[in-house]
């Protein structure tokens, strides 16, 4: 079941550029730092801050563990030639090596987990160090599923593609320049030898990001969505991915006390005074 | 009036959210920057001193009538007339988004926004108060209206200022940039607010000028495409998309005559019919509320017996209208704000 989305990668980045340079410099900053993996997202998000700020006030990280794949580092390196942002390099196999020899029967879902939070402490420790601010690369269609790790590589300062769904960061990428090789390969997260996206989620972007687009976007209702073609149980599992994952889009919850509690009665844009 | 022309700026800026003090700046700024243009008429998007998703922020950056910061933008008006958009606070402390008109140093007139969007991204119901008035109101530069945003989106406020003899419609609009479709070098919303802009100015034979604001608040962009619309429905002149602009057009209202010589829509207009069909969809609405004397455990039959006899009394065209029995019509059925829709 394939819909086209519709996705106008020129006007995507005409008011992302332009959302990038707006909510960095009304806060006083000049640059951002991020986390460059080798893969579409963190691709799309590192050019178009340099296309926004200048490559000059662009930080990109690389932050390998040991079994990273060797050609997720090839292709951030692609990036950082096509792009002239400025980068480093930072190792995160030997704190968490430290960390799990403590913990050796920890599985491959906590040491994922770990590792993303790892790069995260890495991004915000260096965001101080060179005051840039953390730039996000979570898109659209693993922000609604849940797929990624909450304080780990969902954290971030601002972020240009947490609107867009996949399909439409590959159209992007496309545009702007990312080297061919990120754009056709398999999005994998990279945490274990083998591991690929579509193999965990057992269905392709492509299929989920027409079904997302029509049943959140379109607000297309169950019944609907059978009615176009969608398979009960592919709907009924995304559905529940959805809401089960909802608590990773929310502040944590407080309890409620007094008259007016953080973010349920006091109540300001992150843009206060800004 | 026949041939009477007068230049309009729309001015296109970004505000900052929460910092009326910088804003009046930027205000005094474009003002000169419009003058400098030749501009009579400057036109400010709306809550452009203040900035959009106040939230909390509505108290604290409410302004009275005789507050500094208005004195200053009366000050601003001299020998010209000005639109600014800001939160009102009044004596007994209510708070409205209002568009206020200042002519050669004075207020004019207050358009306080009716249509309130509380859905989607919106929550401004929650901030302000509703205003219950749609006016057109005398000017300078001729007999003029003001609607704010999401009171253009509802078609009985352009209708209503026309019949009250507007000739020009300012609005202040804050309208935020959504939707995508391939091959437009702007957003669905953009292109769904230019059509509006241009049936308005063609259906009513009249000038639009539409002033909208640019930037981001918490990742929310705000479209810009500032645009003069003429009475045939053709633009004027045209800000860019997404950056700050300053645009002027030369209006003369004969071009409104030209437009309503050729096609008297207006002339035309059956207020009465109007009036008639609306009273009655009204009527219908009211009797279709459960009645609050009801007893609970009554009949469905009986129930619905007596729901249509109620019916045939109010449908079906009322006896003769004298102006005294609609009004009294009208009184009884005074607005009441969120209470009048629940009872449908």
């Amino acid at each position: 079941m394939r819909l086209s989305l519709p996705t106008n990668p020129p006007l995507l980045r005409r008011i992302l550029t332009a959302f990038i340079a707006n909510e960095v410099r009304k806060v006083g900053i000049e640059r951002v730092v991020v986390g460059l993996s080798g893969g579409v997202d963190s691709a799309v998000s590192c050019m178009l801050a340099a296309e926004a700020l200048g490559p000059h006030n662009v930080l990109a990280i690389k932050m390998p563990y040991k079994a990273s794949s060797a050609e997720s580092l090839q292709h951030a390196d692609l990036v950082i030639e096509r792009s002239r942002v400025e980068a480093l390099c930072v190792e995160i196999t030997p704190e968490v090596d430290a960390y799990f020899e403590r913990f050796p029967d920890a599985d491959n879902m906590r040491r994922g987990n770990k590792m993303a939070r790892e790069r995260m402490t890495i991004l915000y420790d260096h965001s101080a160090r060179w005051k840039g601010l953390v730039l996000g690369t979570s898109n659209k269609t693993e922000l609604l599923l849940g797929y990624g790790t909450l304080h780990g590589d969902m954290a971030s300062a601002i972020n240009p593609i947490g609107d867009l769904y996949k399909t439409q960061v590959w159209a992007l990428a496309e545009l702007i320049g990312v080297p061919d090789p990120i754009i056709v390969k398999q999005p994998s997260a990279d945490l274990w030898a083998g591991q690929t996206d579509e193999a965990e989620l057992g269905f392709g972007y492509r299929e989920v990001d027409s079904l997302l687009y029509l049943m959140v976007d379109k607000r297309y209702s169950r019944a609907e969505l059978y009615a176009a073609g969608f398979p009960e149980a592919f709907v009924k599992r995304v559905v529940d991915m959805v809401r089960n994952s909802q608590f990773k889009r929310r502040l944590p919850v407080i309890a409620k006390i007094s008259d007016r509690t953080i973010d349920r009665d006091f109540r300001y844009a992150r843009d206060w005074g800004r | 009036m026949a041939d009477f022309a007068f230049n309009v700026a729309a001015v296109q800026l970004n505000p900052r959210l929460g910092d009326v003090d910088a804003n009046l700046a930027l205000y005094e700024q474009r003002v000169g920057a419009a003058r400098a243009a030749g501009a009579n008429l400057i036109v400010f998007p709306e809550l452009s001193l203040t900035g959009y998703f106040l939230k909390d922020m509505v108290s604290t950056v409410a302004l009275r009538l005789d507050s500094l910061e208005v004195r200053k933008l009366k000050e601003l008006s001299r020998g010209i007339g000005l639109v600014a958009g800001l939160i009102e606070e009044t004596d007994d402390y209510r708070f409205y988004n209002s568009a206020v008109y200042f002519e050669d140093g004075e207020i004019k007139y207050i358009h306080r926004k009716v249509y309130l969007p509380t859905y989607g991204l919106f929550d401004e119901g929650r901030y302000v108060g509703r205003g219950n008035r749609v006016r057109a109101f005398d000017s300078q530069f001729g007999r003029a209206a003001m609607l704010v945003c999401e009171d253009m989106w509802h078609p009985s406020t352009v209708y209503i200022t026309a019949l009250d003899h507007a000739l020009l419609v300012l609005c202040p609009s804050n309208s935020p940039l959504r939707g995508i479709t391939d091959g437009q070098d702007h957003d669905n919303n953009a292109r769904y607010w230019e059509m509006l802009n241009s049936m308005y100015a063609q259906t009513f034979s009249l000038f639009i000028v539409y002033a909208n604001r640019v930037g981001f608040e918490d990742g929310v962009g705000f479209w810009g495409g500032s645009e003069i619309v003429g009475p045939s429905g053709e633009r004027l002149a045209k800000a860019k998309y997404y950056e700050e602009d300053l645009i002027v057009a030369s209006v003369n209202l004969k071009e409104a005559r030209r437009q309503r010589v050729m096609s008297p829509l207006l002339r035309d207009e059956d207020i009465d019919l109007t009036l008639d069909e609306l009273t009655r969809i009204r009527g219908r609405m009211a009797s279709d509320a459960p009645a609050k004397s009801a007893p609970r455990d009554r009949c469905a039959a009986d129930s619905e017996r007596s729901k249509l006899r109620k019916r045939r009394t109010v449908v079906g065209r009322q006896p003769s209208k004298t102006r005294k029995a609609r009004v009294s019509l009208s009184g009884a059925t005074k607005r009441r704000g969120p209470k009048a829709r629940r009872s449908r």
